[in-house]
C-alpha cells in the first residue's frame, strides 16, 4: 500500500484541512446553541414549514451515505475488483456521512438535550424510530465490514459482512424513504415510490461524493486514477442520473394522473416561483441533463476534471432535489376541505414562505464538516485510500 | 333503669347516624352530581369524548372560541404570527363552485387512528382510553415529525419560551403542543372551554359512546361530517352544516 507517501505529502494538507473542517464543524455547532438557546423563532422554520434546510442537509447526507457504501458492495457482493480496493474508503464515508447527517438532525431538535429519550422511549410503529435500529445497525455492520476487508485474517468473512451491509443500506434508504412515504396529510409525500425512489437517488448522490473525495485524496498524493476505472465509475454515475430522472418522471406523471393532485403539480411545475425554478434548472437541467451530457460526451467524459465537474452537478441538483420535495411539499398548502377556498389566522389555504436563516445553513455546512472531519481523520491514520497497485497484471474490470 | 338505658342508648345511635350522614351525605351527592374520576383512577374506554360543531350557527368573525381557549390555556400571541400556536382557529370556507361560505373552529380532531400517534418516535404523542390525543411533554424531542403527519394542521411547535403560564396546562419551549380538549376540565367534570364560550351553542361536547348522551342523538339524526373523512381516521369531532 502507498499508506507511508499518502501520510508524508498530506502532514501539512492534513493540519489544513483539519483547521478548516474544524471551524466550519464548530460554526455549526455555535450555531445549534444558538438555536437550542433563543428557540426555533430565530430560523426561517415556522409552524407551516417546520422542516427547513437543515433537513435537506441531514437528508442529503443520510441518502448519500447509503449510496457511497455502494462502490464496497459492488466490489464485495458483485465480486468486482477496481470496486473492492475502493470498498474502504466507501465503507468510511458512508459512516462519516451518515454521522454528518445524524448530527444535523438530532441538533435541530426541539429538546436535543432530549436524545437520551430517543433512544430510551421507542414507539415501534413510528419509521422514525425504526431509523434508530437502522442508524446504530448500520455504524456497525459497516465498521465490521472495514475490519474484514483491512485485516488478512478476516478477509474470507468479508462477502458475507457486505451482503449483509448491502441489504442493510438498501432497508435504510427504505426507512429514510418511508419517512415521507408514510405521510398522508401531504399532498408531496404519501406514496410507495418514494423508498425507491430514495435508493435510487442515494445511488447516485453517494457515487457523485464519493468520485469527488476520491479525486482530492488522489491529487494530494500527486497520484493518477486509472483511465479505465474513471470510464467505468463515470459510466455508472450516468446510469444513476439517468434512473434518478426515470423516477421523477413516473412520480410527477403519476400525480397528473389524479385530479386531486393537479394542483400540487401545477405548484412544482409552473408556478411554484423558486420551486419551480429549482425543479427545472436545479434538479433537471443542472443536476441531470448537463452531467450526463458531459459524461457521455466523446471528450469531456474522458477528462478526469470534467467529471467532477459532473459529480458537483449531481450532489447540486441532488440538494435542489431534496429542497423541492421537502420545503416544496411543505410551503403546498394542506388539503383540508377539498373543493373550498379557505382562509385562517393560521395560513391555511396560502402558500407558505420560508426563508431560510444563517443558522440553518451553518448548521447544515457544520454536518458536512463533520463527516469530513471523521474522513480526514481515518484516512490519517489507517490505510483507507484505493490501491490500485493489486490490480496489476489483472484486467481492472474482471 | 333499663329504659333510660334504652332511650341513651337510642340517643347515642341516632346521633351517630345523623354525624355520619352529615359527613358522608355531602361527598356521596357530590360524587353522583358530578360524576367525577377520582384523581388516582385511570380514564377508561368506555366513554370516547367527542365535540359536535354546527357551522350553521357559527358566526363569521366571532372568536369567543379561540379567545376561551386563549385564555384557558394561556395560549397567547407573541407577535411573531407564523410560530406562534395556535390550539384553535377560526376558519372560513367558501366553496369554489356556488360561493357558498361557512365559518367554523378547527383544531386537533381527537382520531381514533391518529397519524401524529402513529409517527412519533418516542411515544410522546399518545391517546388516552377515553380517545383524548394528547402530547407528552416530558418525552416530547421536539422533532416535529407529527406535524408534518397530521392531516388538519392541529399540531404547534413552540418556537420560544412562555411567561404566564396556566399550571394547569404546563408548556415548554421545544415541544409540540396541541388543544388537549381542556382534558384538566374535562377530569373535573367541566366542560371545554371553547364549548362554554359559545353563546350560539354551535359546539356540543360529550360522550360519543353513550347513545342517550345529547351528542350520540344528535349524530344519530342529523347528517354529520367528519373533516378529511376519505382518510378513515375517525375523528371525535364532528361537524354540521358542512
Amino acid at each position: 500500500m502507498n499508506f507511508e507517501a499518502f501520510r508524508k505529502i498530506e502532514n501539512s494538507v492534513f493540519y489544513a484541512l483539519l483547521g478548516v473542517f474544524g471551524l466550519i464543524a464548530a460554526a455549526g455547532m455555535g450555531a445549534a446553541y444558538y438555536m437550542e438557546s433563543h428557540g426555533h423563532v430565530v430560523t426561517g422554520m415556522t409552524n407551516q414549514i417546520v422542516w427547513g434546510m437543515p433537513h435537506v442537509f441531514a437528508i442529503f447526507l443520510i441518502v448519500a451515505a447509503s449510496g457511497v457504501l455502494n462502490l464496497a458492495s459492488l466490489g464485495s457482493v458483485f465480486g468486482i475488483k477496481v470496486y473492492k480496493v475502493r470498498g474502504m474508503l466507501s465503507g468510511l464515508l458512508a459512516i462519516a456521512m451518515l454521522a454528518g447527517g445524524l448530527t444535523v438532525l438530532m441538533l435541530d431538535l426541539g429538546r436535543n438535550d432530549r436524545l437520551i429519550v430517543a433512544m430510551t422511549h421507542l414507539n415501534l410503529t413510528s419509521v422514525f424510530a425504526l431509523n434508530v435500529f437502522l442508524y446504530t445497525g448500520f455504524f456497525s455492520i459497516v465498521a465490521v465490514y472495514i475490519w474484514t476487508m483491512m485485516d488478512r485474517k478476516m478477509h474470507d468473512y468479508s462477502k458475507y459482512v457486505g451482503f449483509a451491509a448491502f441489504i442493510w443500506r438498501l432497508a435504510l434508504t427504505t426507512g429514510t424513504g418511508a419517512i415521507f412515504a408514510f405521510l398522508v396529510a401531504r399532498q408531496a409525500y404519501g406514496t410507495a415510490l418514494l423508498p425507491p425512489m430514495f435508493i435510487i437517488m442515494s445511488f447516485s448522490f453517494g457515487l457523485a461524493v464519493f468520485l469527488l473525495v476520491q479525486t482530492a485524496m488522489y491529487r494530494w498524493n500527486n497520484r493518477q486514477l486509472d483511465p479505465t476505472i474513471q470510464r467505468r465509475l463515470k459510466n455508472l454515475l450516468a446510469v444513476f442520473v439517468a434512473a434518478v430522472l426515470y423516477f421523477t418522471l413516473v412520480y410527477h406523471m403519476t400525480n397528473l394522473y389524479f385530479a386531486k393532485q393537479s394542483a400540487f403539480e401545477r405548484f412544482i411545475l409552473l408556478d411554484g416561483g423558486i420551486y419551480t425554478t429549482l425543479f427545472w434548472v436545479g434538479q433537471i437541467l443542472l443536476g441531470s441533463l448537463l452531467p450526463l451530457a458531459i459524461l457521455f460526451h466523446p471528450e469531456m467524459g474522458k477528462k478526469c476534471n470534467w467529471v467532477i465537474v459532473a459529480s458537483l452537478l449531481v450532489i447540486f441538483g441532488g440538494f435542489a432535489q431534496l429542497y423541492v420535495l421537502l420545503i416544496g411539499g411543505q410551503a403546498f398548502p394542506l388539503s383540508i376541505f377539498p373543493g373550498y377556498e379557505v382562509s385562517s389566522s393560521f395560513f391555511d389555504g396560502r402558500i407558505n414562505p420560508y426563508s431560510p436563516s444563517l443558522p440553518e445553513f451553518l448548521l447544515g455546512f457544520g454536518g458536512i464538516a463533520v463527516a469530513a472531519l471523521i474522513t480526514t481523520v481515518a484516512v490519517r491514520v489507517l490505510p483507507f485510500l484505493p490501491d490500485d497497485s493489486v490490480l496489476h497484471g489483472e484486467t481492472a474490470g474482471e | 333503669m333499663s329504659k333510660m338505658d334504652n332511650s341513651r342508648r337510642l340517643f347515642i345511635g341516632a346521633g351517630a347516624a345523623a354525624t355520619a350522614g352529615l359527613v358522608i351525605a355531602p361527598g356521596v351527592t357530590l360524587l353522583d352530581l358530578a360524576h367525577a374520576r377520582p384523581a388516582d383512577e385511570a380514564a377508561s374506554s368506555a366513554k370516547r369524548w367527542g365535540m359536535l360543531i354546527d357551522s350553521s350557527k357559527c358566526a363569521t368573525g366571532c372568536n369567543d372560541c379561540v379567545a376561551a381557549c386563549g385564555k384557558e390555556n394561556g395560549v397567547a400571541s407573541t407577535g411573531h404570527p407564523e410560530t406562534d400556536p395556535q390550539w384553535i382557529r377560526k376558519v372560513e370556507l367558501k366553496e369554489i363552485k356556488t360561493g357558498t361560505s361557512h365559518s367554523l373552529p378547527m383544531m386537533c380532531q381527537h382520531c381514533a387512528e391518529p397519524p401524529c400517534v402513529d409517527v412519533c418516535p418516542t411515544g410522546a404523542s399518545f391517546k388516552r382510553a377515553d380517545g383524548i390525543v394528547l402530547v407528552d411533554r416530558h418525552i416530547c424531542i421536539g422533532c416535529r415529525y407529527c406535524m408534518m403527519a397530521c392531516p388538519y394542521k392541529a399540531r404547534s411547535f413552540v418556537h420560544e419560551e412562555h411567561e404566564d403560564q396556566n399550571p394547569d396546562v404546563p408548556r415548554g419551549k421545544g415541544c409540540v403542543e396541541s388543544c388537549t380538549l381542556c382534558v384538566h376540565r374535562i377530569d373535573r367534570d367541566q366542560q371545554p372551554a371553547c364549548v362554554e364560550s359559545c353563546k350560539e351553542g354551535a359546539m356540543l361536547f360529550g360522550d360519543l359512546n353513550d347513545p342517550n348522551s345529547e351528542i350520540s342523538k344528535r349524530i344519530a339524526t342529523y347528517a354529520t361530517t367528519q373533516v378529511r373523512a376519505d382518510l378513515g381516521l375517525n375523528t371525535g369531532v364532528r361537524y354540521q352544516g358542512i
